[in-house]
């Protein structure tokens, strides 16, 4: 499979020549915090490819913009791996400081920001020249890290200080600092970029913070059936802008809530496995997968029916999942 | 650079604030000549004590509080101060109390805090019982400024009488120390067991020596002969005989109480819900592992934050009435949402099962069910409480 990957590299390089191409795979990339790997699944058929040997505690994915290369947050080595996803092998790695959990790239993908877990920082550095631009204080064990689209700002939780963090792209300081629900983790951003979506996860909500203003404009909160208000942990989201949804991981409670970005009503919740943290959509926008860190596996969920259709074994506890451009 | 953008950011702090931040000291007793803390008993690392002072728990919650405080214009710091009886705490309290001190932390032993808290039930102030796990003290003893972070020996035992009767392992032999303190562990321990329906075989004494002319109480071996059980519970406030008694009992029997499965407030090796960071911090600062009387001195302090932080303001009378409401949602780093108990002021939580080197189990145990709150399964229940608010 290796050599089928290399093989279409090539040809992708004889087709265009000088020109950074995509390499389309299709492939679905897992990552698995325990087994130190990188899964990839076929787009299509799901069946294991490879697994992907990383540097310690693989979590956060992040394709290059022109998807040729896949980033992955190591936290225990403290290295970005680069993995190439025509060779579907580590490549090169970034050193961002100690610990990096979750990271985010600027539009053109020349910056790469990362939140340090254990140092409570945010370090920013040029892709290019590998140096350190900035490294910007922040509260305890900040985690989620999302640049704004028109990379004028970035934003950053922290989990202990409970709060999201502004930071000012021109100047690298902090504007603002709001705060939130408790142990807030990750980001998602309205395709308008005018609300900026955050995961409480012991608050057991959603916060909605205006991007104009900085200010909380509404705070959601989640009732999946069977489950005590403490297991309602509310950690990744993901928006789905055909259907004009935003999907909600529940944590520990094993369910995705399905809301509607307009109505902020929570349509549906699915069940999904155990302790459900990451998300990804399919190209085509057709299936939803989801992590489920206690049960190690990917949840498929048909985003038309909203019902599961497989599960498939992946690593121990895999974190992250983000596919490749090609297969639907 | 970091120096440069933490320096940058105060001076925007600065020019945007028309006043200087406003500093909000947390007192904080402790004994000098407290025997817990003897170097030599520190060595032993018994699992039912402190491993080092505390104090440092409370310190990693202010440094991690530095930023909330920041939102709020505040600028927490600890007013330490070592006390040797009554009269000097009493003393420090209202000095501290003359500066602006409204919350004390206290990491004393039961009788003295109980005096304490009798003394100054008058005064508009908060006591936070870090590391006294008496049962007298959320009882008869109990105080409306006394609120109690540090787990109770009732919510110990009945974790631990959760976690055997789950396991069906029902009959208990009850090997009891000289020590007071021990004579009211065995008490507390036998309220638990009727509690979750377990049976006490027998109790017996057991003292910690090498004179073979009281073997019959010194020796493991033979304290433990003679009848059958499926668990030995050990009531040993110290811990040394404690730590003796696994693998020497007569009958392959596990230990639980003050050594072998021991009921805690927090261990080293919990890892989940955020807690290998939190570990990390404090093992950074302390240069050891935490124990649940560091967890406690942490919990209160970031306790206290929280409820400035959420009412946006520093005023004590306030900070009271969210720490007292249900709206108050703590992170214990256990999971769980915690509370102080409305009859008693006992902060309710989760507690850890430990067997040295691992957590064997969190309770409550899943399955034992409450009306109210799952984690009123362990302590002293509304029902069931001596606390009269007198």
């Amino acid at each position: 499979m290796k050599t089928l990957g290399c093989i279409m590299g090539c040809l992708l390089a004889i087709g265009s020549v000088g020109q950074a191409q995509a390499a389309g795979t299709g492939y679905i990339f897992v990552s698995n915090e325990v087994s130190n790997t990188v899964t990839v699944l076929d787009g299509e058929t799901l069946e294991t490819i490879t697994e992907i040997r990383t540097a310690e505690r693989p979590r956060w994915l992040e394709f290059s913009p022109d998807k040729q290369l896949l980033y992955v947050a190591c936290g225990d080595d403290s290295s970005i791996d680069v993995i190439s996803v025509a060779d579907l092998e580590v490549v090169d790695s970034i050193y961002i400081g100690n610990n990096p959990e979750i990271f985010d790239l600027n539009s053109d993908g020349s910056q790469i920001m990362a939140s340090n877990e254990d140092d409570a920082v945010l370090s920013i550095i040029d892709m290019e020249t590998r140096e350190f631009l900035s490294v910007i204080d922040v509260g305890y064990e900040p985690e989620g890290v999302l640049v704004a689209p028109d990379d004028s700002a970035v934003w950053v939780t922290s989990e202990v200080a409970n709060m999201v963090h502004k930071v000012d792209l021109s100047t690298y300081e902090l504007v603002a600092n709001i705060l939130v629900d408790n142990r807030p983790r990750r980001f998602a951003l309205s395709p308008d970029a005018s609300t900026l979506w955050v995961t409480s996860e012991l608050g057991g909500t959603v916060t909605l913070i205006d991007t104009q203003t900085d200010e909380i404009v509404n705070v959601l909160e989640f009732d999946p059936e069977g489950f005590r208000p403490e297991d309602v942990t509310p950690v990744g989201l993901l928006f789905d802008e055909d259907r004009n949804r935003v999907y909600v991981t529940m944590g520990r409670a094993n369910h995705v809530a399905v809301v509607d970005a307009q109505t902020l009503e929570v349509e549906d919740y699915i069940l999904v496995g155990s302790r459900a943290w990451g998300l990804g959509l399919s190209n085509d926008g057709a299936r939803l997968f989801i992590t489920n860190g206690f049960s190690d596996d990917l949840s498929v969920i048909d985003t038309e029916t909203l019902q599961v259709t497989q599960s498939v074994s992946v690593g121990r506890v895999p974190h992250s999942v983000v596919m490749d451009s090609g297969a639907p | 650079m970091r120096f440069l953008s933490a320096l940058l950011f105060l001076a925007l702090l600065q020019s945007a604030a028309l006043a200087q931040p406003q500093g909000v000291a947390i007192g904080y007793l402790e004994q000098a000549q407290d025997p817990r803390y003897h170097p030599s008993l520190l060595d032993d690392e018994f699992q039912n004590q402190p491993w080092g002072r505390p104090v440092v728990g409370a310190e990693v919650a202010l440094e991690e509080s530095r930023f909330p405080a920041m939102a709020i214009e505040a600028e927490f710091s600890l007013d330490r101060r070592s006390i040797e009886n009554l009269n000097t705490a009493v003393d420090a309290i209202e000095a501290m109390y003359g500066s602006g001190v409204r919350f004390f932390l206290l990491d004393l032993p039961g009788d003295l805090m109980a005096a304490i808290a009798q003394e100054t039930r008058n005064m508009d102030i908060a006591l936070f019982n870090i590391s006294a796990p008496d049962d007298f003290l959320r009882q008869e003893a109990c105080q409306p400024h006394m609120f109690h972070v540090l787990a109770s020996d009732a919510m110990r035992n009945d974790a631990i009488a959760q976690y055997l009767i789950s396991r069906q392992w029902r009959n208990a032999l009850v090997l009891v120390g000289p020590e007071e303190a021990d004579q009211r562990l065995a008490e507390s321990w036998r309220r638990s067991a009727e509690r979750f329906g377990l049976n006490i075989v027998e109790e017996r004494s057991f003292v910690v020596g090498n004179d073979p002319r009281q073997r019959e109480l010194n020796n493991p071996l033979l304290v433990t002969g003679g009848t059958s059980y499926d668990v030995v519970y050990v009531a040993d406030t110290y811990g040394e005989f404690a730590r003796l008694t696994p693998y020497t009992t007569q009958l392959p029997r596990p230990v639980v109480g003050s050594g072998g499965l021991v009921a805690q407030d927090w261990h080293w090796a919990w890892s989940s819900h955020g807690a290998a960071q939190l570990n990390k911090r404090f093992e950074d600062a302390a240069m050891r592992h935490g124990t649940g009387y560091d967890w406690a001195a942490w919990m209160a302090v970031k306790a206290i934050v929280e409820a400035m932080i959420r009412n946006e303001s520093t005023d004590f009378q306030e900070a009271m009435t969210y720490l007292r409401g249900n709206e108050m949602v703590l992170d214990s780093f256990k999971g769980f949402r915690l509370g102080f108990r409305s009859w008693n002021n006992q902060l309710r939580q989760p507690l850890l099962l430990s067997s040295g080197n691992w957590v064997v189990a969190r309770t409550p145990i899943e399955g034992f069910l409450h009306e109210e709150n799952y984690l009123d399964t362990l302590g002293f229940d509304s029902a069931e409480s001596q606390c009269d608010w007198q």
